[in-house]
C-alpha cells in the first residue's frame, strides 16, 4: 500500500464483475500498470470478471488476446471491454467479450455460473436501454447487452446475439439469438429473414424449421409457453 | 521497387490453399511479374511439393528467421519460371518459430526486389494464419462450395477486418457445375449473399488439379486448360484487371443469376 502509483488504477464492484478504469497513457506501459495493480492485488481479486475500460486505445485481435491471456494468468477472468474506438469495440467482439455493461455503480452480486436464465427478475430496460449495431455479425462475433440490440446488417451463421431486451434485425437473422437473457419472457426477437440456427427467448429454446419458403419479415414471442414465429406487420 | 504482399487463406483446411498459391503466383510470374511465393505454414509444409521444388530446398523460413541464412539464400527459383521464387516452410519445427514481425521484416525486404509476394497460409485462426496475415496488403480466402468451408471463410473474414486487412477478397474453388444444377452443392451464388465480400475467381472442380499438384506443375501453366485459365483469370483481377467471369464457364442460368447477385451487391455498396 505505500506504493506510490505513477498510474491510478481505479477498480470498483459493479454489477457485472469488476470495473477497471484506466488513467491517461499510452498502451503498453498502462497494460503493464494494470497487470502490477492485479498482481499486487491479487488474492483479493482471485476469480474476479473483469470488464476494463481501455477508454479511446485501438486494440487489435492480437493485443486485447495477450491482454485476456495476462489477465488470465493473474487468476481474473477478462469479462468485458468499454471502450470508445470503433477497432477495439469490434476486436472485443470478435472475441466474444461483453461491450456494454449496465449503466449503474451497483455492487456485485452473486452470479450463476452459466446462467443468464438464472438471474433474478427481469430488469426494467427502460426506454433508453439499447444499442444499435450498424454492419454484419460474422461467425465467431458475439454481441452481449444488458438491454436491446438492434442490428442493421446480417448475423450469419456462427454468430451469437444475446441481449436482455429484444432483438432487432433489419437483415437475415441467421446465427443464435437470445432475447430476454435475464428472464424476460416478453422479449420479442423479429428480423426482416427469421431464420437463426437457434432462437432462445428467456429459458425457452425453438429451434426453427430447416427448409423454410417465401422469405418474409417475422416476430417471434413466447405465448401460452411456446416459442411462435407470424408475420411482422404493422399494427 | 515496393511489392504487393498477397496473403491465401481459407480457415478450414484441405480446400486448395496450397493450389491457389502455386497457381496464383506461377500465373503472375507467366504475365512477366517478379513473383516470390512463401510457405507459413511452418511444420507442415507442401508448397514445395506442389511446384515440384522440393529437392532444391537448403534454407528455409525459420534459417532466415533465426539470421542462419540471408533471405536470398532462401529463395529458390522455378524450373520453370524465370521470375518464380519459393521461400519454404521449414518442415521440422512448428509455426511459433516464427512472429508476426519477423514476417512483417522479410516481406518488407522482399519488397524492394518483387512486384508480388504471395504468403500460403496454414489452415486455423492461430499463430501461423497470424503470421500469415501480419504483412498483408491484401488478403484472398479460399473456400469451396460447402456449408463448412464457408462458415470458416465467415469466421477469417471478420478477424481479417479485426486485423485491418480487409476487405478480404474471395476465390470459390472446386465448383461442379452439375452438382449446383442438380442442386445438391452450394452455388457460387448462395457463396456471395452470405459472405458479401467481392468474388474475384471461380475454379472448377478439376481432377487435372490433382494430376498437375502431384507432377508438381501448376496447371495454370497449361493454356488449354480451364482451371488453368480460372487461376489465370485470378492472376489478372489481382492485377487489377477487370476480366468478366463467363470465360470458360456456359452455363447461362448459372451465369445469370450470379451477376445479378452481383450487381446487387454493388447497388449495396454505393
Amino acid at each position: 500500500m505505500s506504493d506510490v502509483q505513477a498510474l491510478q488504477i481505479d477498480i470498483k464492484g459493479i454489477r457485472e464483475g469488476l470495473l477497471v478504469t484506466l488513467p491517461e497513457g499510452e498502451w503498453p506501459a498502462l497494460e503493464q500498470a494494470l497487470l502490477e495493480e492485479l498482481a499486487r492485488r491479487g488474492e483479493f481479486l482471485k476469480g474476479a470478471k473483469l470488464i476494463i475500460n481501455v477508454d479511446a486505445h485501438d486494440l487489435n485481435v492480437a493485443a486485447m488476446s495477450r491482454l485476456r491471456d495476462r489477465v488470465t494468468d493473474s487468476g481474473l477472468l477478462l469479462w468485458g471491454i468499454l471502450s470508445n474506438s470503433a477497432q477495439t469495440e469490434r476486436s472485443a467482439q470478435l472475441m466474444g467479450l461483453a461491450t456494454r455493461i449496465h449503466d449503474g455503480s451497483r455492487a456485485p452480486e452473486p452470479e450463476a455460473e452459466d446462467g443468464y436464465e438464472e438471474a433474478a427478475a427481469p430488469q426494467d430496460i427502460g426506454p433508453d436501454g439499447g444499442i444499435m449495431v450498424r454492419r454484419t455479425l460474422r461467425s465467431g462475433a458475439s454481441l452481449h447487452a444488458p438491454g436491446h440490440i438492434t442490428i442493421i446488417g446480417d448475423v450469419n451463421p456462427g454468430a451469437e446475439v444475446v441481449a436482455g431486451g429484444n432483438v432487432v434485425v433489419w437483415g437475415r437473422l441467421r446465427g443464435l439469438v437470445h432475447a430476454g437473457a435475464n428472464g424476460n419472457a416478453e422479449a420479442i426477437v423479429c428480423a426482416m429473414d427469421l431464420s437463426p440456427t437457434q432462437l432462445r427467448i428467456a429459458g425457452h429454446i425453438a429451434i426453427p424449421p430447416a427448409e423454410r419458403g417465401q422469405v418474409s419479415p417475422e416476430i417471434a414471442r413466447v405465448q401460452d409457453g411456446q416459442v411462435i414465429a407470424e408475420n411482422w406487420t404493422l399494427g | 521497387m515496393t511489392g504487393r504482399v498477397i496473403t491465401i487463406t481459407s480457415g478450414k483446411g484441405g480446400v486448395g490453399k496450397t493450389t491457389a498459391t502455386a497457381n496464383i503466383s506461377a500465373a503472375l510470374a507467366a504475365m512477366g511479374h517478379k513473383v516470390v511465393c512463401m510457405d507459413a505454414d511452418i511444420g507442415l509444409r507442401n508448397l514445395d511439393v506442389v511446384l515440384g521444388l522440393e529437392n532444391r530446398i537448403v534454407y528455409d523460413l525459420v534459417d532466415v528467421v533465426e539470421g542462419r541464412c540471408k533471405v536470398r539464400q532462401a529463395m529458390i527459383r522455378d524450373k520453370r519460371l524465370e521470375e518464380l521464387y519459393l521461400i519454404p516452410a521449414a518442415q521440422t519445427r512448428d509455426k511459433n518459430a516464427v512472429a508476426p514481425k519477423d514476417m512483417v521484416r522479410i516481406c518488407d525486404e522482399l519488397r524492394q526486389d518483387f512486384d508480388y509476394i504471395v504468403i500460403d497460409s496454414p489452415a486455423g485462426i492461430e499463430r501461423g494464419f497470424k503470421n500469415a496475415i501480419a504483412p498483408a496488403d491484401e488478403v484472398v480466402i479460399v473456400t469451396n462450395p460447402e456449408v463448412s468451408a464457408v462458415r470458416d471463410a465467415d469466421r477469417i473474414i471478420g478477424l481479417v477486418e479485426a486485423e485491418q486487412k480487409g476487405p478480404a477478397k474471395l476465390v470459390v474453388n472446386r465448383i461442379n457445375t452439375e452438382m449446383v444444377e442438380r442442386g445438391d452443392m452450394l452455388a457460387v451464388a448462395d457463396v456471395l449473399e452470405l459472405l458479401a465480400v467481392e468474388l474475384i475467381g471461380i475454379v472448377p472442380d478439376d481432377t487435372a488439379v490433382l494430376v498437375s499438384t502431384n507432377k508438381g506443375a501448376p496447371i495454370a501453366l497449361e493454356p488449354k486448360s480451364k482451371t488453368g485459365q480460372a487461376f489465370r483469370d485470378i492472376a489478372r483481377r489481382l492485377t487489377g484487371e477487370d476480366v468478366p467471369f463467363s470465360a470458360g464457364n456456359g452455363n447461362n442460368g448459372f451465369l445469370g443469376r450470379l451477376s445479378k447477385l452481383m450487381k446487387s451487391k454493388e447497388g449495396r455498396n454505393a
